[in-house]
């Protein structure tokens, strides 16, 4: 079947089998390999994606369901105005904040905070907690990923300065 | 994991959805997605055809019925937890909701989709039992409806027919002056399968008195199910001691449950959560009741 799906701004279209998740789609229709394949059963959130602005996993929808919803991947995290290696406000704090080890489940990580910091600029640590809960992270054990999103949360405020205010 | 190939069909009416039905026996139905796309990508389920019901009008709204709140099968399961008249008539929905999976699933995952699932140990099925919900379903050209209570059959069993599909659930708002709710579950992780569920939703009448209590309990049995508990229990003066007739009359409930046991966690210590979860579900929603009348 024939499919055009919105990603981050420009239409893909494709002729592909039903069988194909939004997952495989971003991946290997439009090209876009910063979504991670992970469990690919709906466990881990590598593979989320933003689908009209809200954070879902790509894996769990076929690319048929998607058809008509507009989708941004991590490369599109912050608009598509930025150059290739420019990082958004929210990258930057997982970098500053050890917020990252293997990278696997980091874009996933990223636009599940984007999605918490759009419905709630100002969350508490038990609040991202439970933003980022489906999303599971084997190196980290967590904790700097929630000061990373902390410290997005403030920036995001209009304070945008190193972590330790030089 | 990559699920076996099937064709995809995307509906715009309910009749179109039982006729694809009726040729496809070993047809699906996709909602939202979050449960059936796991299941084909592991296949544990192939069927020839899965038919999209996201393109039909009318099953993604939440309306106002006089005497109930009707929230359509596409409802997505976020969209039904920032709903007001969810949070206003029916608080114990969206007591539970939040434990309904994580914020990513809820945002795809639909009220009804969960119901015709029907996974023991899922979350909107209890609350459907425990608010003795009715579930419309269209069927060869006419609606058929379902009592909660007599819909979930097994694990993953319900009484849907083969060709019919559901549009929407009927909840009734609360008739008394006070309601109170509480919903409790114990599971491995946050937001994985419930070993152990409770669900209670209380009201009282002006004078504090309670007029119905119903409890109901998951992921303990093959299916939710309503404990009966017959207590005069009497808020006027505030919170109320009950003593033990509370654990006494869920423990006696408990007998007529069939509790299942698996890797997880034993029949005994599903019954003794149960039990415990059950007791503070109850004193959650007699203890918002008796806040709201001091």
């Amino acid at each position: 079947m024939n499919i055009t799906i919105d990603i981050n701004g420009k239409d893909v279209t494709a002729a592909i089998e039903p069988r194909v998740t939004l997952l495989d789609f971003v991946r290997d229709v439009a090209g876009l390999k910063g979504t991670h394949a992970g469990c690919e059963h709906g466990v881990c959130g590598a593979c989320t994606v933003l689908l009209d602005g809200e954070a879902v996993r790509s894996c769990l929808i076929l690319a048929a369901q998607a058809e008509g919803s507009q989708i941004t991947t991590i490369e599109a995290v912050d608009g598509t105005t930025r150059q290739p290696g420019e990082l958004s406000i929210i990258q930057d704090a997982f970098c500053e904040s050890h917020g990252l080890q293997c990278g696997y489940c980091t874009p996933g990580m990223v636009l599940a905070a984007k999605t918490l910091l759009q419905h709630n600029p100002t969350p508490s640590r038990e609040q991202v907690r439970d933003a980022i809960s489906g999303n599971i992270c084997r190196c980290t054990g967590y904790v700097q990923i929630i000061d990373a999103i902390m410290l997005a949360a403030e920036r995001l405020q209009g304070r945008n300065q190193p972590a330790d205010g030089a | 994991m990559k699920s076996a190939s099937f064709d995809y069909i995307r509906p715009d009416t309910l009749d179109a959805v039982c006729a694809c039905l009726a040729s496809h026996p070993d047809a699906r139905i996709i909602a939202g997605g979050q449960s059936l796309v796991p299941m084909l990508a592991m296949r544990l389920a192939r069927p020839s055809l899965v038919i999209d019901i996201a393109h039909i009008d009318g099953l993604s709204a939440i309306r106002d019925d006089d005497s109930a709140v009707v929230i359509g099968a596409m409802v997505r399961q976020a969209k039904a937890l920032s709903d007001l008249l969810v949070a206003t008539h029916l608080p114990l929905l969206a007591k539970a909701l939040t434990h309904v999976g994580h914020p990513p699933t809820r945002a795809r995952g639909t009220v009804g989709g969960s119901l015709v699932h029907a996974d023991p140990s899922a979350e909107i099925p209890l609350v459907a039992v425990t608010l003795g919900a009715s579930l419309r379903m269209r069927d060869a050209g006419e609606d058929v409806e379902f009592h909660a209570e007599e819909f979930f059959i097994g694990p993953m069993l319900t009484m849907t027919p083969p060709t019919a599909c559901l549009f929407e659930i009927s909840f009734a708002k609360p008739t008394c002056a006070y309601v109170g709710t509480g919903f409790h579950e114990v599971a491995a992780r946050r937001s994985d399968y419930a070993l152990a569920a409770a669900a209670a939703h209380i009201e009282a009448d002006d004078a504090g008195v309670v007029q119905d209590l119903r409890l109901a309990i998951g992921g303990i049995s093959d299916f939710p199910q309503r404990l009966p508990i017959d207590i005069h229990i009497d808020l006027s003066a505030g919170m109320a001691d009950l003593g033990t007739s509370l654990t006494t009359a869920i423990d006696a409930a408990l007998d007529d449950v069939d509790i299942v046991e698996d890797m997880h966690a034993s029949a005994s210590y599903r019954r003794r959560v149960a039990a415990e979860l059950a007791r503070r579900a109850v004193d959650d929603a007699l203890r918002e009741i008796a806040q709201d009348l001091s």
